[in-house]
């Protein structure tokens, strides 16, 4: 089983965000960069499944600047086998990266292409699907389980008022929710090891974008609010400024 | 430009909940440049509610009918939008589960920019502008989409406005297509709970409740507003194993917009506001007077929430006539 798995570099989500001087990006001063949190379910995933098969392949692809080779190196300390770094600048418009990472993974032969359902910076969730269209294969996003037998993959997903499940052959194109493992944390042997493992980088360069970004704001900060009171004789308090104030009882 | 398409989302036969909301959205942006709302609906045979999306601003509505829609059928749905997309200046869905699923690979499928969970689109010049929350609402993105774009539309972000248009229903013929993903169904959660990003209060547990079995306090609570309140939770007692997930509000969680959040135990970690900070009235009850929920509370209380959440909920039952 060969595996791929897509990677963003994201802000901790920690982070204070403030806006850069450009108007339509962030201030990376002093900012934490880290794995994106979903496309941690997607390593797990990974890894986990060429364990079980007991052969295969595990490649961690990320389309970036040159920053993002750190970043794999968290992945590569998770247990994946080797990193693909496919060096350029990515735009606000998902579908030409899309195009640069489908172009890559095309002729890989994957069985499995795996992202997480969504990035927490720009919150596109996009990339993934874009990629199974742009390749032909089948395509589950958000999935909460997945089970391979034979050629087959089951998955779950959850829906409003529900949960809907569906089944592909493979190759296929999977994007993972919380819920889906619990990734694991690198040891001090997978740090080292990883120091090793290979690092391919890849000259890219995206197609002309679609997608501007016009503006980046804070959003408008709440009006100050205030203490009723303290402890349980401050409820008459509360059940009258909800229901004279705010009109929500 | 002008022209959009509403990619109405069906379960069941039915037309799902949020298709008046989307209507309202494809109508402001059509009246901007006079063009016109083409609702499409893909069913398995006759859909319930197709006769209504008329009242609710649809100039026309093209029914597809086809085997395939018994389930969500993605590449069937791709395939007829692509057929059609030639003729629009957008394509707008709504933003649930199945939305967000479907308007990325419409968008690979017809080469179009796509603006994902957006609260509001507009018409700019030639370009479609959208507006959305990004780092899960701690910044606000405007974004201008050139040629034919997939806009999925955030719900709620729109309350539905009647606007009174023909809706005259077409059908349509289901192009050739290859199916690569078989939904087999959709099962009911175990315990029927109302969804935190639907409900229109939300009663949120954190830390503070000390141990899992506390959530039931919370869910008195929640029972107390009569089935319009759900239970959500801060990523730390999610990833503790205390409640499901699906709970979860903030960063790596869901973002809510109730009209009434009550917070009980939240420290208010930046990752949980970013959230919630975008619901209409905000509640804390913490024991720590500086916790950070209160600076984005409207109002708060601090004090033992074990007192104060029975009384609290008691007081509501009250207020709700039980």
């Amino acid at each position: 089983m060969k595996i791929a798995i897509c990677l963003r570099r994201v802000p901790d989500t920690t982070a204070k965000i403030a806006i850069g001087p450009s108007g339509v990006a962030i201030d990376e001063a002093g900012v934490k960069f880290v794995p994106n949190p979903y496309d941690e379910y997607a390593l797990e995933a990974g890894i986990a499944l060429k364990e079980a098969a007991g052969a295969g392949e595990t490649v961690v692809v990320s389309f970036g600047g040159d920053n993002v080779q750190e970043t794999m190196r968290t992945a590569l300390a998770m247990g994946v086998d080797r990193a693909v770094h496919l060096q350029g600048t990515p735009s606000a418009d998902g579908l030409a990266n899309a195009r640069v990472l489908a172009d890559h993974l095309r002729d890989g032969g994957y069985d499995l292409i795996l992202f997480g359902k969504v990035a927490v910076d720009d919150y596109g969730q996009q990339t993934g699907a874009m990629v199974a269209e742009l390749l032909g294969r089948p395509c589950a996003t958000a999935i909460t389980s997945l089970v391979i037998e034979g050629g087959t993959a089951k998955v779950t997903r959850e829906v409003e008022g529900g949960v809907e499940s569906a089944q592909c052959s493979l190759p296929a194109v999977f994007t993972c929710d919380k819920g889906l493992n619990t990734p694991r944390l690198p040891g001090l042997k997978g740090i080292m090891s990883a120091k090793k493992k290979p690092l391919d980088v890849v000259p890219t360069v995206a197609g002309a974008a679609q997608v501007t970004v016009v503006s980046l704001a804070l959003p408008p900060e709440r009006a100050a609010g205030r203490i009723v009171g303290e402890g349980a004789a401050a409820v008459p308090a509360l059940i009258a400024a909800l229901t004279n104030d705010a009109k929500v009882l | 430009m002008a022209d959009i398409l509403c990619v109405i989302e069906q379960r069941g036969g039915a037309i799902r909940k949020g298709a008046n909301e989307l209507l309202t959205a494809a109508r402001q942006l059509a009246d901007q440049s006079g063009g016109r709302v083409d609702a499409l609906v893909c069913g398995d045979g006759a859909v319930t509610g197709v006769d209504a999306l008329g009242a609710a601003g649809a100039d026309r509505v093209l029914t597809a009918s086809h085997a395939a829609f018994g389930h969500y059928a993605p590449e069937a749905i791709v395939a007829t939008v692509q057929s059609l997309a030639g003729q629009y200046g957008a394509v707008l869905v709504a933003a649930t589960a199945t939305g967000k699923d479907l308007a990325p690979r419409l968008a690979a499928a017809i080469g179009a920019p796509c603006g994902m969970d957006v609260t509001a689109v507009s018409a700019a010049g030639d370009a479609i502008r959208v507006v959305r929350p990004v780092y899960a609402g701690k910044a606000i993105q405007t974004l201008d989409l050139a040629g034919t774009a997939v806009v999925a539309v955030r719900p709620g972000a729109y309350p539905a406005v009647a606007s009174a248009k023909a809706g005259a229903v077409e059908s349509l013929a289901v192009p050739a297509f290859t199916p690569r993903l078989t939904v087999t169904g959709i099962a009911a959660p175990e315990k029927a709970t109302l969804d935190v990003a639907e409900a229109r209060v939300v009663i949120a547990g954190g830390r503070g409740l000390g141990e899992p079995q506390h959530f039931g306090l919370l869910e008195e609570l929640a029972a107390a507003f009569g089935g319009e309140a759900a239970v959500g939770a801060s990523r730390a007692v999610v990833d503790a194993g205390w409640i499901e997930h699906g709970a979860q509000v903030g960063q790596t969680g869901k973002t809510v917009a109730p009209e009434l959040y009550i917070a009980v135990g939240v420290s208010g970690a930046i990752q949980h506001l970013a959230g919630m900070r975008t619901a209409r009235t905000i509640v804390a009850i913490n024991r720590d007077k500086d916790a950070p929920i209160f600076k984005v509370a409207d109002f708060g209380i601090v004090g033992d929430l074990f007192e104060v959440v029975p009384a609290l909920t008691a007081a509501i039952k009250v207020a709700k006539g039980q």
